[in-house]
């Protein structure tokens, strides 16, 4: 096989791995959208305190410490104790649910039969405020995340794919991230039970009858109310794992936040209503946006990558309005 | 008792139809041009004009270009930023390609650029709707500041790819480099202010802005009564993005002096005027004022407040201000979904009844 054949398919290898993350970002959009038709900007910020909050109990960090010493003249940074990765986790899910319920009973309750538009700058409002209590709380300086995820690229999979070469100096097998790896399987791990959990518990049969109809699933006897924190207390849960995955990559700091970009183009690709369309739209932006790059990247002066996934999305819409999967939208007057 | 029509009576078509047809709203529209021009450029400086009166009057020309694209047509745009970042560069380009020319000419032609390139980014419109479309202005945002930085020839080749404002003038009189009085920039801004917003009341109480409406509306039901949704559209983004493609130039040329696109026009850029657009009022020229003063005014009083008074870091302060700029676009939105321009109008009412609530 000609060498570069083999970086293209090393490429796409990649690539499938970094759609799969963009899925996971994308899941919790579709998760709210689904069950509230709120386009939930905040998604991206919700990962960024998610790993803050992780990281901040692993180090026993005092909360509000920077805004209590400026406050009270005090200088206390840590409580001192150190919390295992599990007990963290499960805290920081907590915290999320805490949130969820906050947003639903202080935000969303009184903007119930809004417009999409009204609602959806109350998220862009709710993500500033998030990033602010974020910063506020844990301090803004970059953080690593150390939860015991593997790094680096993986040996095995360069020894076991180097006589891809057929001799070749130039090609030492593929190189991939351990860690892409691990989020690929905890991803497809994540939508089994998210399925599992929509299609045969009571709690995601009315969630999908709240999707379907609110006033209907109302008058059923279906709390709109529980059901609702129980959708964003699920996306806080999506956005802490995703907030895991690329906190252990690049750090956790404000950039994280900026995912929720990534996972926009997926969206429109998927349709906003779709579960596999998120799946299916990280795949093809992760893969379309990694290939381009590696053709055409040079070529343009680099860095497509910030554009490519939206540009694409959006010639594909031009076709097909709805998204791959999204429902067909139909238009009465 | 003091605002009131009572004995204002139109004896002609025109009369009825102006701008303000209640006599104590003309005299206080008057009164507000008459301190905008002859009193605030006398008694103002720097730290005035740099800090409050440059980015108000800036970005209440983006306001005013944002709202009649999402509150009078209904599309929403998240690639603000990306335009104005347009206007900047074609300015740029403009003001080193020509240096003769008075700075009036570039800043109007550097709308007019960004006009064309709204209406390229507003053709997918026609088929994509709602959230769809507003991500998909995303596309223009990142790929116009992506453009801006890589291709050296919007920045004439310098070696930071940064755009700096060379020195140029209107009328003889410096409007920007590093010599400029702080009343000439004042004065130039306010021109285009006054401008944008006398051009936008007129095309939205006329037959564009009508169309734009019925499109908002419903934009089937706009289709059958006779409204062409390709004209209504792409006028709405070319109308909108001239006003933005201006502000950009000005944002740079005037107001910054020197600027990078990923910095800059960044995203950030885009919401922040949406928030003006939605604080404001949507559908409302006046509510564009309110929301750009307000979102302008807020981090400068923030900071005086909690780092020359109370004393605190400059970073939690900041953060303060994220919280702050949230919590209260929230508050709002529950409270006052059309904005700050509702608010005045029911003022307006209440004051029309006063004192008596009968």
């Amino acid at each position: 096989m000609p060498t570069d054949l083999l970086y293209g398919a090393e490429v796409v290898l990649n690539g499938l791995m970094a759609g799969v993350l963009y899925a996971l970002v994308a899941l919790g959009f579709v998760l709210i959208y689904k069950a509230s038709g709120i386009f939930n900007y905040a998604q991206g910020v919700m990962a960024l305190f998610a790993a803050l909050t992780l990281v901040g109990i692993m180090e026993g960090q005092v909360p509000f410490s920077h805004l209590i010493n400026a406050a009270f003249g005090t200088d206390i940074h840590h409580f001192g104790w150190h919390v295992p990765a599990f007990a963290a986790i499960l805290l920081t899910l907590a915290v999320m649910v805490g949130f969820a319920y906050l947003v639903q009973r202080f935000v969303f309750r009184h903007l119930v039969g809004q417009e999409p538009i009204i609602l959806f700058m109350a998220t862009i409002g709710l993500a500033y405020f998030l990033e602010g209590v974020g910063d506020l709380m844990w301090g803004s300086e970059i953080k690593k995340m150390a939860v015991g995820l593997p790094q680096g690229g993986s040996l095995w999979v360069e020894e076991n794919t180097q006589w891809l070469g057929f001799g070749n100096e130039d090609f030492y097998g593929f190189f991939i991230d351990k860690l892409d790896m691990v989020a690929t399987v905890i991803a497809v791990v994540l939508v089994l039970a998210l399925v599992a959990f929509s299609q045969y518990t009571k709690q995601g049969r009315a969630m999908r009858a709240v999707a379907d109809d609110h006033q209907a699933a109302l008058s059923v006897g279906v709390s709109l109310n529980f059901i609702w924190i129980l959708v964003w207390s699920l996306a806080g849960f999506v956005a802490l794992v995703a907030g895991i995955m690329w906190g252990a990559k690049s750090g956790v700091q404000f950039s994280l936040s900026l995912i929720a970009l990534k996972a926009l183009p997926v969206l429109m690709l998927g349709g906003f209503t779709s579960i596999p369309g998120a799946i299916v739209g990280g795949l093809i932006i992760g893969v379309g946006e990694k290939l381009f790059e590696f053709s055409f990247g040079p070529m343009l002066g680099g860095a497509t990558e910030n554009w490519f996934a939206y540009v694409l999305a959006l010639v594909f819409l031009v076709f097909r309005p709805q998204g791959l999967f999204g429902e067909k939208i139909i238009e009465r007057v | 008792m003091f605002y009131r029509e009572a004995g204002d009576f139109s004896t002609s078509y025109p009369e009825d139809s102006q701008t303000f047809p209640i006599r104590f709203d003309r005299y206080r529209y008057y009164l507000v041009l008459f301190v905008a021009i002859f009193v605030i450029p006398f008694t103002i400086n720097d730290y005035w004009v740099n800090s409050i009166f440059l980015p108000f009057l800036i970005y209440a020309i983006a306001a005013i270009g944002l709202n009649i694209l999402v509150g009078y047509c209904g599309q929403v745009s998240l690639g603000t930023g990306g335009f104005m970042a347009v206007g900047a560069y074609a300015c740029y380009k403009l003001m080193t390609s020509f240096p003769e020319v008075s700075m009036l000419i570039h800043v109007l032609i550097a709308g007019l650029i960004t006009a064309g390139v709204g209406v390229l980014f507003g053709l997918p419109s026609l088929r994509i709707k709602g959230f769809y479309l507003a991500v998909a202005t995303l596309a223009a945002q990142f790929f116009l500041v992506w453009l801006f930085n890589r291709v050296p020839w919007f920045y004439n080749y310098s070696a930071s790819g940064q755009i700096s404002a060379p020195e140029r003038t209107v009328f003889g009189i410096e409007i920007t480099g590093p010599n400029t009085e702080a009343w000439a920039t004042y004065l130039f801004c306010l021109a285009f202010v006054i401008f944008s917003a006398v051009i936008a009341r007129n095309l939205t109480r006329g037959a564009f802005g009508r169309k734009w409406m019925a499109i908002r509306d419903m934009d089937i039901a706009a289709e059958i009564i006779g409204v062409n949704p390709l004209m209504a559209k792409l006028s709405a983004f070319a109308v909108s993005s001239f006003f933005i493609g201006i502000s950009g130039a000005l944002f740079f040329a005037v107001y910054l002096g020197a600027a990078e696109a990923g910095d800059a026009f960044s995203i950030q850029k885009s919401f922040i005027v949406l928030f003006m657009v939605i604080i404001g009022g949507l559908g409302s020229i006046f509510g564009s004022f309110a929301g750009a003063a307000f979102l302008v005014v807020l981090p400068v009083a923030l900071k005086l407040v909690g780092v020359d008074w109370i004393g605190w870091p400059t970073d939690i302060v900041a953060h303060l201000n994220l919280v702050v700029v949230g919590a209260l676009i929230i508050i709002f939105l529950i409270m006052e979904p059309h904005g700050l321009a509702q608010l005045w109008r029911v003022t307006k009412e209440k004051l029309r009844l006063w004192p008596f609530p009968h």
